[in-house]
């Protein structure tokens, strides 16, 4: 990878209090993004892979050391400042797609759009995820890979510099997750955004440009793929 | 005792809703409250009525004459019916009070000597009764006793016949006759000014030159007897004997006050918690649905584990009945002390035994029954929603919740609306009962408030339509009888006596076809200005000089108006009836009065130019003299301040108004906020899930709260106007039921009520919001990633 780091993580820790007990989630994680990069974050449950993703997407703050995007320094912003980062810069792509229930297809993509700076038409983000034709439906009315495809509309839709997926195929059979991470790829490739996906499941692994293995809360292991294999060749 | 797994998870659960379950039980406790406040004050004032009535035996019917010899008494006893009949002498008597520097009025009453103890009989509270033929040893009433600081012991002199005497108290009493005491002119007792007295018969008799005679009478009737009938017989056999009409208790001024009382009374304590409850019951509703939709998984286990879904409905209902333990618990609790004070505070207005202190017992497990009653209504739902839901089911995520674009949105409002509004809206439209019932709760609470306030308003409306809008004298001079107008000559000649103007008063009874109507003839000048005939709307009238203005009770009672002709039938001397013209019908909110020009009423009277009394203005410099001589003219049979009953008004409606409004407004806040915390906290709860979704793809804290509360301000919203129209109606409602046939509550309605009323309940809707979205600070964004609930 030639293109400059987007994301620099360095030296960064997480510790969780639950109740009693201290919970060391990141252990001094150094880690560094690049533009249009495609990555899998691959590890057990437990092994720091959705921590590390919400340290990224600025839904939390490391108990030590740095995150930066960019010139933000997101380690050191509050409440305001990373909602402002989220909205500008990130789209997040969730298990169980967290559609509202009482919009449409395209009214959960305008919820995004309407308070985004240089966004798509909703319509037009549908059309990336081919489900036009079912726009004016509400997500009880939409199967879960359809679900999920309205889901990834929704947060590509405001053109994000990074999209952050946390097992996206979680929650769905092989034949639409391998839909749904083709919707993915071909984001990726003709947004170019960088995008980060989370998942217990090995084989997607082959689709990234390079694959974090993770375990107890460090980087055991970054590998780069030296030929990135079509979502649709996928097989698990 | 065990306390079951189950027993100890609705323990936690409840705790874990604490919030809600407070809110909720307050609305609960607000009901309670009332209930339990408003029907033991309303069981121990019937219950007290009644018995002091039985055990004093209050008479039925009432009669009086100039003058009847005692042998007409034994007529009357025969008269078919009457149970008991018994004659007194009664007169009107000019008092000296010591310390007062104007004149006083009483009523003396004889004492019977029945020995089975008499119609209408006393309660000694203090001393004894006179002696067997004194002549100056006197009875009074306690309510007088209490407010002139006079007992046992004390004399006073008072003019009897015209003549000076002293009296000597060596008792105070109570009886049924007089429970509530007003003067003649009184709209308020004024009980330092007016007095009821008992003395020995004889003594009486003798010192009013009623010897062998009487000229009051009081029966009872036995069971079955026509009251109309022995009526008629009465008016008829007293006729000769200048007989002034005899009436039955729904006339008798005691009676009627408390009994109109008591009747306002138990409509409210009927109205007020039924509203609560229902409140109550559906909050309960919203937070035990939703609670069972929280544990679909759980109440799957339980029947997976073999738990049947009886025992599931009673785990819910059994935090209902938590619910409504905890709210009846806070509403006795709070209930009885207030029945108390309020007793305390009837009791300085209405003088009787209050008996029935052992209702609070009753009442407080009558709330309790109530509040199970409402909690059980409120639960059913749910707690059969919970046994009906199939294990297989519950163990699955559950569906997305169905929602579809509404009619509104398909005219057109979908291109106007965000998404964000369209969440709102459809989040609405999806439970349009649980909206409708919300919006209703807010317009009661806003209701109850326009009430109080129009109501109260309408008071002081009164209070000043009385006394700076009709009423401009300082003093109203009744004499002891009709005396010619030279009577006026010797006060007009006092210094400090600026204008007098003379009237005539005479009871009189209205007649139109078979309606009648008790009240008085009043003869004014053709445009009186210190006692003038003003209408609520302001209107003034003159007097024609034929002809009679009646008041809007009398016109309605008896169906009349402008133009109509009716009877006039005097009710003293002569006894005359004549037809009158209406002339005109005056919108007087109190009274009985007809009014007709002097000349008029001397000409239907028959007496030549007499008056009965006059209105007085004073140099206020002159004030205490003038009193201190009026005191002595024996012919002034007593003085009616203005200003003293202005007072003596407004010290009354000052206390119990304060009371109504602080209780109201309680309620009023109790109610609101029960509704937009519990219905913000359920949308939390629903849709935390959401919000969090939403604080993740970078919507604002405040972005999220104004999507959460934003349901809550609709159905403020919408409450409010309509709590303006439902206010309006029950203002109406609450007049209606209030209008007796003395008096009627105008209706008053300003715009600071109004907005008043909303801002009120807006504001506590806005506090209750505000802690909920207090909350929203502590969303697990991180957990909305992970977790389906």
């Amino acid at each position: 990878m030639v293109a400059a780091a987007v994301f620099r993580m360095r030296n960064v820790s997480k510790v969780y209090h639950v109740g009693d007990l201290e919970v060391v989630a990141l252990r001094d994680v150094s880690l560094e993004l690049y533009a249009g990069e495609f990555v899998v974050l691959l590890g057990p449950s437990g092994s720091g892979k959705s921590t590390l993703l919400n340290l990224l997407g600025g839904l939390d703050t490391p108990t030590t050391g740095e995150v930066d995007y960019l010139d933000h320094d997101l380690s050191a912003s509050g409440d305001e400042k990373l909602t402002a980062f989220r909205r500008e810069h990130v789209g997040f792509v969730f298990q169980f797609y967290n559609l509202i229930p009482s919009l449409t297809a395209a009214e959960n993509v305008a919820l995004v759009t309407d308070i985004a700076e240089k966004p798509m038409d909703p319509r037009e983000a549908l059309a990336l995820v081919e489900l036009t034709d079912r726009a004016d439906h509400f997500p009880a009315q939409l199967s879960g890979g359809e679900q999920q495809r309205v889901a990834i509309a929704r947060a590509v839709a405001k053109r994000p510099d990074v999209l952050l997926c946390d097992e996206p195929t979680g929650a769905l059979d092989v034949e639409t997750g391998r839909l749904v991470l083709q919707v993915l790829e071909r984001v990726n490739k003709e947004l170019g955004t960088i995008t980060a996906v989370i998942t217990h499941n090995a084989s997607i692994a082959a689709m990234g440009d390079r694959v974090l293995r993770m375990s107890s809360g460090r980087i055991i292991d970054i590998k780069a793929n030296e030929k990135r294999l079509p979502a649709s060749e996928l097989v698990w | 005792m065990r306390i079951g797994a189950l027993d100890r998870k609705i323990l936690r659960d409840a705790w874990h809703i604490r919030g809600q379950i407070v809110a909720c039980a307050l609305v609960v406790a607000g009901g309670i409250n009332s209930f339990v406040s408003l029907s033991s004050v309303n069981r121990t004032l019937a219950a007290s009525q009644a018995a002091f009535y039985e055990e004093y035996r209050f008479a039925d019917v009432f009669a009086g004459a100039v003058r009847a010899p005692d042998s007409v008494a034994a007529s009357l006893a025969a008269i078919p019916g009457v149970a008991t009949l018994e004659t007194r002498v009664a007169v009107r008597v000019n008092l000296d009070v010591p310390g007062l520097a104007e004149p006083a009025r009483g009523r003396i009453l004889s004492i019977s000597r029945d020995p089975a103890g008499g119609l209408n009989a006393l309660h000694l509270r203090r001393g004894r009764l006179p002696a067997p033929e004194s002549q100056d040893e006197v009875v009074v009433a306690e309510a007088f006793s209490v407010a002139n600081s006079l007992g046992p012991g004390d004399t006073f002199r008072g003019v009897i016949h015209g003549k000076y005497k002293a009296l000597r108290i060596v008792g105070v009493a109570i009886s049924p006759e007089f429970i509530y005491a007003l003067g003649p002119g009184q709209l308020v007792p004024d009980n330092r000014r007016y007095g009821v007295l008992w003395m020995d018969r004889k003594g009486l008799a003798k010192a009013h030159d009623m010897e062998g005679a009487f000229n009051d009478v009081s029966a009872r009737v036995g069971p079955g007897a026509s009251i109309r009938s022995v009526l008629k017989e009465m008016d008829r056999i007293l006729a000769p004997y200048g007989g002034v009409g005899a009436y039955d208790r729904e006339d008798q001024l005691s009676h009627r006050f408390l009994s109109d009382e008591i009747a306002q009374n138990r409509t409210m304590s009927r109205i007020t918690p039924t509203i609560f409850l229902l409140v109550g019951a559906f909050l309960l509703y919203t937070i035990l649905t939703r609670l069972v939709q929280m544990q679909r998984s759980q109440v799957g286990l339980l029947k997976a584990f073999g738990y049947t879904g009886g025992e599931i409905s009673l785990h819910y209902l059994k935090l209902a009945l938590v619910i409504s333990l905890f709210g009846a618990g806070i509403g006795v609790a709070t209930g009885l002390p207030l029945a108390y004070s309020m007793l305390s505070l009837y009791s300085e207005y209405y003088y009787f035994p209050m008996y029935g202190n052992d209702q609070g017992f009753n009442v407080a497990s009558a709330g309790v029954a109530l509040a199970v009653a409402a909690a059980t209504l409120g639960a059913v739902p749910a707690a059969m929603r919970a046994a009906r839901l199939a294990p297989a089911d519950t163990m699955r995520p559950e569906p997305p919740p169905r929602f579809h674009a509404g009619v509104l949105e398909r005219w057109g409002l979908r291109r106007a609306l965000s998404p964000a509004r369209r969440m709102l809206v459809r989040n609405l439209a999806r439970r349009p009962l649980r909206f409708a019932a919300s919006v209703a709760g807010i317009a009661i609470a806003v209701a109850l408030l326009v009430m109080m306030t129009a109501v109260t308003d309408g008071v002081y409306y009164l209070m000043q339509w009385q006394f700076t809008i009709v009423q401009h004298d300082d003093v109203q001079v009744l004499l002891n009888e009709p005396r010619t107008t030279s009577a006026l000559d010797e006060i007009r000649a006092l210094p400090g006596v600026l204008e007098v103007e003379p009237f005539r008063l005479a009871s009189a009874r209205v007649h139109a076809g078979h309606r009648m109507k008790r009240g008085v003839l009043f003869g004014l000048d053709a445009a009186p200005t210190l006692r003038r005939v003003v209408g609520v709307d302001g209107r003034a009238w003159e007097i024609p000089l034929d002809g009679v203005v009646l008041t809007t009770i009398v016109a309605g009672t008896l169906h009349v108006g402008a133009g109509d002709t009716v009877e006039v039938e005097i009710m003293e001397g002569k006894r005359t009836t004549t037809p009158l013209l209406v002339m005109g019908v005056v919108d007087e909110p109190i009274g009985f009065a007809t009014y007709v020009s002097r000349q008029t009423a001397n000409r239907i009277l028959g007496e030549g130019d007499v008056i009965t009394g006059a209105y007085l203005r004073v140099d206020s410099r002159e004030r205490e003299r003038i009193f201190a001589q009026l005191k002595a003219m024996p012919e002034v049979a007593g003085a009616n301040l203005r200003e003293a009953a202005y007072a003596q008004f407004r010290a009354m409606i000052d206390r119990s108004v304060g009371i109504m409004i602080t209780m109201n407004l309680i309620f009023a806040w109790i109610i609101a906020c029960g509704l937009v915390y519990n219905g913000a906290r359920i949308a939390l709860s629903e849709r935390g899930y959401e919000l969090a979704t939403l604080r993740v793809l970078g919507f604002t804290q405040r972005e999220s709260a104004s999507l959460l509360l934003g349901e809550q301000a609709v159905i403020t919203g919408s409450g409010l106007p309509l709590g303006i129209v439902l206010g309006i109606g029950l203002t109406l409602y609450f007049i209606w039921m209030l209008s007796t046939q003395m008096w009627r509550m105008p209706y008053v309605m300003t715009g600071l009520n109004l907005v008043g009323a909303m801002v009120a309940v807006a504001l506590a809707a806005v506090a209750s919001g505000g802690a909920v979205a207090w909350r929203l600070r502590r969303l697990d964004l991180v957990g909305a990633l992970k977790a389906r609930e």
